[in-house]
């Protein structure tokens, strides 16, 4: 049954989190370190900085970009990235004439263990809504204009494949190390809403 | 991206028993709608904008496990939220308002019982309900997480044309309307997985081959639309053989 909206005189959202938390504090079934664990865990371990190191392992080494491509779950696997929403990843290339990019337009799925949680955008409805019906429009929302001979292909991640951009490696970076590489790469680049740049 | 129930003009006291039964064509189902306006990047975006949410998503991602549900049941109850409350708070309020649902309906918490300790924590002296109703499941998992290994031999193959079922079950499931009654191409098989139509439900796991199918965007959405492909996962009984 879908629930009722709640009367006008609810309190806020952050008083019912405090109210929440209180009573299953009280019965016992959650702690604050606890909770304060799981969000350190998203804020400070998990996140866009995992993918950067996969694209950058990607660019450098091609036989881990075979075996990225090949078997996503278990080459990501390799860093021990692993973990809730990420229990069967597949890698998509993108490059000079495809271009892909990942949606969840039912809920906001997205893989964690690479990315962290997703950003506003993602979430956003306008997102949600529209880039499954004129994605070359939201991406020049975006800032990014493709060319009119590139493939488009949208991504929408309706069951438990997570779908992870490796972007194409920019001209002007062939002297680079994997770390400085990774330092270039960007969340948005690896949902396809961007593609990484050449380093200025 | 914030809307109060004021922003979008509707006073909630007014809508009375407006309930829509479990019809999943709800205001989650997104693909293809109009007048959400533009996306834009904040570049300077912290992972939470505020402590609330963050605590919000931490026992949103507990209330599962806490009520002895599952992942989809946690989706569906996202469905099941009121289409204002689904856009009240934004994205951690719905995981709020989430966790309060599945921890009332399976008997972990009194209904009302957030409510009321939210009015004694702003000084409004009210009694706070004890008594819960509901009960957690019981139901059969053959494992940790959705996918699973199934025996059955897959029903398509690759570079089958396959119909999108025109169906309309009630209840949750991962069909997106605008994909319904189109006819695409099986690109790849992946692994089975649980269904959520059955799993959201407790009624079984129903483990099902999950094929990603490909789209073309004119078939969606008219010979105006832009060129592009859009490929979706899809479970077996989500899809039919073209004759």
């Amino acid at each position: 049954m879908t629930a009722k909206p709640h009367p006008d005189d609810r309190a806020p959202a952050p008083i019912r989190a405090e109210a929440l938390e209180a009573l299953l504090t009280e019965k016992g079934l959650v702690n604050a370190d606890g909770l304060n664990g799981l969000i350190n865990r998203f804020v400070n371990d998990v996140g866009p900085m995992n993918g950067a190191t996969v694209v950058a392992r990607a660019w450098t080494d091609p036989e881990y970009r075979e075996r990225l491509l090949e078997d996503g779950t278990a080459a990501v696997g390799e860093f021990g990235f692993a973990g809730p929403q990420g229990e069967h990843i597949v890698v998509v290339p993108n490059d000079a004439k495809n271009h892909n990019v990942v949606v969840c337009t039912l809920c906001s799925c997205y893989p964690w263990p690479l990315l962290g949680l997703p950003p506003d955008w993602y979430k956003d409805p306008a997102y949600r809504a529209r880039v499954v019906r004129e994605p070359r429009v939201v991406l020049s929302e975006m800032g990014l204009n493709l060319a009119e001979d590139v493939e488009v292909t949208v991504w929408d991640s309706s069951a438990e494949n997570r779908y992870f951009i490796l972007p194409e490696r920019p001209s002007g970076t062939e002297d680079m190390s994997e770390e400085e590489l990774a330092e270039l790469v960007t969340r948005e680049a690896m949902v396809g809403v961007a593609v990484v740049g050449s380093p200025t | 991206m914030r809307f109060g129930l004021s922003y979008v003009g509707i006073s909630t006291s007014c809508l009375g028993d407006l309930t829509r039964g479990e019809s999943v064509d709800g205001i989650h189902d997104m693909g293809g709608q109009h007048g959400w306006g533009s996306v834009a990047i904040d570049p300077d975006e912290k992972v939470f904008a505020s402590d609330w949410e963050a605590r919000a998503f931490a026992m949103g991602a507990m209330s599962a496990g806490l009520s002895g549900t599952n992942l989809d049941a946690f989706r569906h109850a996202l469905e099941r939220l009121h289409p204002l409350e689904y856009l009240a708070d934004g994205y951690y309020g719905r995981w709020l308002a989430c966790a309060e649902l599945l921890l009332v309906d399976h008997g972990v918490l009194p209904a009302g019982a957030v409510d009321a300790r939210a009015q004694n924590l702003l000084g409004n002296e009210v009694s706070e309900p004890t008594e819960t109703s509901g009960e957690k499941p019981q139901y059969e998992r053959n494992g940790s997480g959705s996918i699973r290994s199934i025996e059955d031999p897959h029903g398509f193959a690759v570079g089958d044309r396959v119909l999108a079922r025109n169906m309309h079950r009630e209840g949750h499931h991962r069909m997106p309307a605008y994909i319904r009654g189109h006819t695409g191409t099986v690109v790849a098989l992946r692994p089975a997985a649980v269904l959520p139509d059955s799993t959201a439900h407790f009624t079984a796991e129903d483990a099902q081959h999950v094929y990603t199918v490909a789209f073309s965007s004119t078939d969606l959405w008219g010979s105006t639309a832009e060129p592009y492909t859009l490929n979706i996962d899809l479970f077996e009984s989500y899809m039919e053989p073209t004759s």
